[in-house]
């Protein structure tokens, strides 16, 4: 904590952002009109069916794309699942072959697995280089190639306007971009795209599926007489509502917000690598402005999250002993970056340079303590 | 060749052994470490990276745990604990 009394600070917006005070203005005022079915004919279904009608229509100006492409999902993975496998079954069946790349959130991976073992299809793992970059060489032949806009675990962006020479010319782009969207401008290649609002400060609970006009899609789920083919269930009208007002806010806001988050992480970037036997993992330009991934060697990844909690930090961590399973992050993995002792620190759109500062200022202590107490 | 025993250590316990162990190792010495850590498949390796020593892979001990290879390099400072 600062000498001013700052409390220190939540430095976990890449697993979920505050609410954006333009969500929550338009969720309060939603709630109260949004309640009914958009599909009835009468008075209170119409009120929801234009403010789910606005919903799209918002977000599809805010991210550059048609209204007839945008679908709301229960949550960014839902979204993942449906745009990925919804391709593939889009493709013939000699044609149904999933590329994805080492490094795509845990989203991607189950669907790939779930794919091969229930549909029958094949997948194939796509290397990436020790910044987390797919390598730009020639692949195997692949219907769907699944690529992430941005890495959620180290910011390293995706060269996916680069990869063109090195797939099929049939192959469909499937974009996870959950860790960027609204963020980063969208780029022009992709068949399907997958967003989740809690990323950008939006309500949970709602995920975004882009399906480009003209691309096969065939749901991979039962269908559902709702008011879009591409989703299932009822509609949560206020929450999409939100969530497309905080993505144009925080397309509104991001040359500012960017530039300032942009500038504080390199500053964390330039302090954590002055603590010996550090790796600041992830490239160190070509990056999510926010986020930013460390490891300590000789650290315990449960013990620096635990000791940093205790003095008002909150931070991510992707080491095997903070997981319910053994393993370690399979994106730290696949770059060949040391696994433990791993911090992750994103912020948060109001994240400060005190609260950076005063973050920065009890981290070579809690290292060192821990370090300490392992006997070197 | 040095064997270091860390079956049933979780991580990062198995590098910190080894990081303890490889002052009293003379330069081009091999030090298999044995591990049943799955973090160790990648952090042995990373260390070897960050404390300039050669990782030279890894082959299965009789009971089946991973042995990971570990050369030491020319000088001893790279290898001392911080």
């Amino acid at each position: 904590m600062g000498d001013d009394g700052y409390p220190g600070g939540y430095l976990d917006s890449a697993s979920s952002e505050p609410l954006h005070p333009a969500a929550r203005e338009t969720l309060l005022a939603a709630l109260d009109q949004g309640y009914a079915d958009p599909r009835r004919l009468h008075p209170a279904a119409r009120d929801a069916r234009l403010l789910l009608d606005n919903a799209r229509e918002a977000t599809a100006e805010a991210l550059g794309v048609r209204r007839d492409e945008v679908s709301f999902t229960s949550s960014g993975t839902e979204a993942v699942h449906r745009g990925l496998l919804g391709l593939l079954l889009g493709k013939h069946e000699a044609h149904r072959h999933l590329l994805y790349t080492e490094v795509e959130h845990s989203a991607v991976l189950h669907a790939a697995r779930w794919f091969e073992e229930r549909l029958g299809g094949t997948a194939t793992p796509v290397p990436v280089d020790p910044a987390g970059r797919v390598r730009l060489e020639p692949m195997p032949h692949g219907g769907v190639l699944a690529v992430q806009s941005a890495n959620h675990e180290v910011g390293t962006l995706q060269p996916i306007g680069e990869l063109g020479p090195f797939v099929d010319d049939d192959t469909l782009l499937f974009v996870d971009a959950c860790a960027s969207m609204g963020r980063v401008p969208l780029g022009a290649d992709w068949g399907a795209v997958a967003g989740s609002a809690h990323k950008w400060g939006g309500p949970a609970g709602v995920g975004v599926l882009l399906v480009r006009h003209g691309v096969r899609w065939r749901s991979p789920f039962p269908a559902d007489d709702r008011v879009d083919h591409r989703a299932s269930g009822f509609e949560n009208v206020p929450a999409a509502l939100a969530a497309a007002a905080a993505l144009q806010a925080v397309v509104a806001e991001r040359d500012e917000v960017n530039a300032r988050q942009h500038a504080l992480v390199d500053r964390i970037r330039a302090a954590v690598a002055l603590i010996p036997d550090t790796e600041v993992v992830g490239d160190p330009v070509d990056r999510l402005p926010h986020l930013v991934t460390f490891s300590f060697l000789y650290v315990d990844g449960e013990a620096i999250v635990d000791a940093l909690a205790r003095r008002g930090f909150g931070v991510a961590s992707g080491s095997a002993c903070t997981a319910s399973t053994l393993e370690p992050s399979h994106v730290l993995a696949a770059m060949g970056a040391l696994t433990h002792g791993n911090v992750r620190v994103s912020l948060t759109r109001d994240t400060t340079e005190a609260e950076v500062d005063a973050f920065l200022a009890v981290l070579p202590q809690v290292v060192a303590g821990i370090r300490g107490d392992a006997g070197l | 060749m040095t064997e270091l025993d860390c079956r049933g250590m979780p991580c990062p316990r198995p590098v910190i052994e080894l990081a303890k162990l490889f002052p009293s190792i003379a330069p081009g010495e091999v030090v298999a470490v044995a591990s049943d850590d799955p973090a160790a498949r990648y952090d042995i390796p990373a260390w070897c990276r960050m404390r300039g020593q050669d990782y030279l892979g890894e082959e299965p001990a009789a009971d089946g745990v991973p042995r990971y290879l570990v050369r030491k390099g020319p000088t001893d400072e790279a290898a001392s604990p911080p």
